[in-house]
């Protein structure tokens, strides 16, 4: 066989071989080109209505910018009034805080008590888990109208009832001692949904996890403590970093509950910025400061830069959390 | 003989396009002058009121039928800034936040009506020197005032007759004295009726409507905060603390509380339940609507002792009224706003319409003021040349709100040191304009 034969037969293979790589190519790219089309709504709702306002907030942290003249660079300056200088925003975060740290605990056990409370009723479980899950419909802003007009502390029935009592009650959203607790309560009020999620979770919990831990003698506490809570600690997880999130967004409760229970004007009809945080900024949490820096005092510029710490902060403590929950979470699943 | 026709018929055709052009012209020419512009006004007022400021629009439309005006009202600073950012603000707009004006004028949000003000020989002179202050911001004019709001005394002449007490307070002792007079306690110490409620946030009671009082000033000329520095802030909180002090703070607030709604029937002073109040003038048109047979009188409110001659002067704000920046009518809108801000008959209008104090000199005394005692006060206060307004900076409301807030936690107990609190204030003032206006701007 001559060279020249052998190579006139591997010709038109090399040349099928390249056809063949040019067909696929052109067939993967569709392939992403379908990908890209489905994917389109999702993409530009992405990039829209977030990766936009993200990226402009975190430009806008970097100038000054009242929303009527254009943006103008001023590097840290933001960040240095944010840090030394705004002489609420300390207050602001330690109210923050302090929520996160009482309100989450307490919604939690608050939630999984009443979730075990209802595996165990023997009768109407379907009508108590309808009472306690109903709050959670209540919009905020009217639930946090209720309780302000409840806990009125001259008008409010709470109140009046322990007047009956021989009590003089608290002056409740009115006391900058009771205004956080109050919040608390309404909190506690409408744990509904994580209570949903407790229940769906201790109910699927293997029956026969219990039954052995009987039968090692086990007694309710401790079948609580090794089997129960172990089996939920994913669901305990996903309800830490969302009631965490949650708290440091804290918003509607607390500008509803200042603006109402101080029940006055101030020095222009419409503006309502200096009953923020009433009484005494003992309301005044992270999201409504900003509130007030970007939407009444005009410097979204200033709102930007705080908006971006606060993602720093959740961020940071959402990592914080999962990390460490690598100790305490027990996941189901063959071994790896 | 084809080029001869061919050119007959485009000549034909011309002609006839210019006869029809000629007689198409002078009816098209009319309707084009004849087409009146369309304004829009945005205002913040609502209801009832809303339609006392359509009344005197409506009767400039009926007397300029160039233009047709739109008016919108329930109108806040938020969503005039919002519109003017998003280039959709309206011809002309009103705020009754002149707080804001610093913002509005420091940024050319709202033009600068002073070139058209020349024009016009119209003279900011002819408004008092506070309402010429807050209607602009380091020299610029973005603004004119449109019915100024002005603060009193009124108190309850029943509740003072059963007290023994003949006149309203002049000074800030006598206001004190009559206010523990009149003071009703039940047996468990808490106030069923307060001679006078001090808390700073309760209905109308903000730094600013009491320092006027005491002759207090903010700022040095270098636009420093003073409140350390002038001993005015310091009287005026130790006084208002020591009231506070004598019904207890928590009482106070307890009896606040049970109180109704300010802008409702059940307000307190209305209701009976509040011997004396700081309010403004609108109230009285309250009172007529709500309670006319409360037996009440309205004066200028009590002064610092030791500073007699500022009685008769008082705190004076209100709404204001511009020209948004890139509006397509700014003759038209211009036309407006002078009509609306100098025109006396256009401000006794509104001033009877709405009982808030006419803005120029010469509407203050138009016979056209409906007379009442009552108003009367108000127009006194508002011409008197002691009367002052708050400072008028970059950082808008939020200067103010600043001090409302120190003078809150002040009157709770919860600054120690009154004169170490008010050197840390005025820093943090400093602060709030330097961050304001922006590094590098003087």
């Amino acid at each position: 066989m001559s060279q020249s034969s052998v190579a006139g037969e591997r010709l038109p293979a090399a040349a099928l071989t390249v056809d063949r790589r040019r067909a696929r190519r052109k067939a993967a790219w569709r392939r992403r080109g379908l990908v890209a089309l489905f994917m389109s709504p999702w993409l530009v709702g992405f990039t829209v209505f977030f990766l936009y306002p993200l990226v402009m907030s975190a430009y806008l942290s970097f100038n000054h910018y009242d929303l009527l003249a254009p943006p103008r660079w001023v590097g840290w300056a933001n960040y240095h009034y944010l840090f030394r200088q705004d002489p609420q925003v300390w207050t602001a975060i330690k109210n923050t805080l302090w929520l996160i740290v009482v309100l989450v605990p307490l919604q939690i056990a608050f939630a999984f008590g009443l979730a075990v409370m209802l595996t165990r009723a023997r009768m109407g479980a379907g009508v108590f888990r309808t009472v306690f899950y109903l709050p959670a419909l209540a919009p905020p802003v009217a639930a946090t109208l209720a309780f302000v007009y409840i806990l009125n502390p001259v008008t409010g029935p709470v109140n009046v009832l322990l007047g009956h009592l021989g009590i003089q009650g608290p002056l409740w959203f009115q006391d900058p001692h009771w205004s956080k607790p109050s919040l608390v309560g309404l909190g506690l009020w409408g744990v509904g949904t994580i209570m949903i999620i407790f229940l769906a979770a201790v109910l699927d919990v293997p029956r026969q996890l219990y039954e052995s831990a009987e039968l090692d003698g086990a007694n309710t506490f401790q079948r609580m403590r090794w089997v129960t809570l172990p089996t939920i600690s994913p669901v305990i997880l996903f309800a830490v970093v969302l009631g965490v999130i949650q708290g440091l967004q804290y918003f509607t409760q607390a500008y509803v509950a200042a603006g109402v229970a101080a029940g006055q004007a101030s020095q222009a009809a419409d503006v309502t910025a200096v009953n923020l945080g009433y009484p005494q900024d003992s309301t005044l949490f992270y999201p409504v400061l900003l509130y007030e820096h970007g939407f009444t005092d005009f410097q979204m510029g200033y709102a930007s830069a705080m908006a971006m710490l606060l993602l720093a902060v959740s961020f940071a403590v959402t990592l914080v959390i999962i990390l460490n929950s690598k100790r305490w979470v027990h996941v189901a699943g063959p071994a790896r | 003989m084809r080029r001869v026709g061919t050119a007959i018929v485009a000549l034909a055709a011309l002609a006839l396009l210019v006869v029809g052009a000629a007689m198409s012209s002078p009816r098209a020419t009319p309707e084009a002058k004849s087409a009146p512009t369309k304004l829009t006004v945005w205002v913040g007022w609502s209801a009832r009121e809303l339609s006392v400021f359509k009344r005197v629009v409506a009767e400039y439309d009926k007397n300029n039928p160039n233009v047709t005006v739109d008016v919108v009202g329930s109108i806040n600073d938020n969503k005039i800034v919002a519109a003017i950012r998003a280039g959709t603000a309206p011809d002309v707009v009103s705020s009754f936040n002149s707080y804001n004006v610093g913002v509005y004028c420091g940024t050319g949000g709202w033009i600068n009506l002073a070139p058209l003000m020349a024009k016009d020989h119209i003279s900011a002179g002819m408004f008092p020197a506070a309402t010429q202050y807050y209607t602009q911001y380091n020299g610029v004019r973005c603004a004119l005032p449109l019915l100024a709001d002005t603060y009193g005394l009124y108190y309850n002449k029943t509740l003072f007759k059963a007290a023994g007490i003949t006149s309203p307070p002049k000074t800030m002792s006598e206001l004190a004295a009559d206010a523990k007079k009149l003071t009703v306690r039940s047996s468990n110490g808490t106030v069923k009726v307060a001679g006078f409620d001090p808390v700073i946030g309760f209905y109308e009671n903000v730094p600013e409507r009491w320092i006027t009082s005491f002759g207090g000033k903010w700022q040095d000329a270098n636009g420093n905060s003073i409140l350390s520095k002038d001993p005015a802030w310091t009287k005026w909180l130790t006084w208002q603390k020591s009231l506070v002090d004598w019904y207890g703070y928590n009482n106070l607030v307890r009896f606040q509380a049970g109180l109704g709604d300010e802008f409702s029937a059940s307000n307190a002073f209305e209701a009976g339940k509040l011997a004396m109040n700081l309010d403004g003038e609108w109230r009285v048109a309250f009172i007529q609507a709500e309670h006319p047979n409360l037996n009440y009188g309205t004066a200028p409110m009590p002064v610092d002792d030791a500073h007699p001659e500022l009685y008769g002067s008082g705190y004076i704000n209100g709404t204001i009224i511009g020209i948004p920046k890139n509006g397509k009518h700014t003759a038209e809108a211009w036309a407006l706003v002078k009509y609306l801000t100098t025109n006396s008959h256009a401000l006794a209008e509104l001033s009877n319409g709405l009982r808030n104090v006419p803005t120029t000199k010469a509407s203050a005394v138009s016979p056209e003021i409906k007379p009442d005692a009552h108003f009367a006060t108000f127009i006194k206060i508002f011409t008197n040349p002691k009367s002052t307004t708050s400072p008028i900076t970059a950082a808008g409301v939020a200067y103010t709100n600043l001090v409302q807030h120190f003078a809150t936690q002040w009157q709770a107990g919860q600054v120690k040191n009154l004169h170490s609190g008010l050197v840390s204030l005025d820093k943090q003032l400093d602060a709030l304009v330097h961050q304001a206006k922006g590094p590098g701007v003087p």
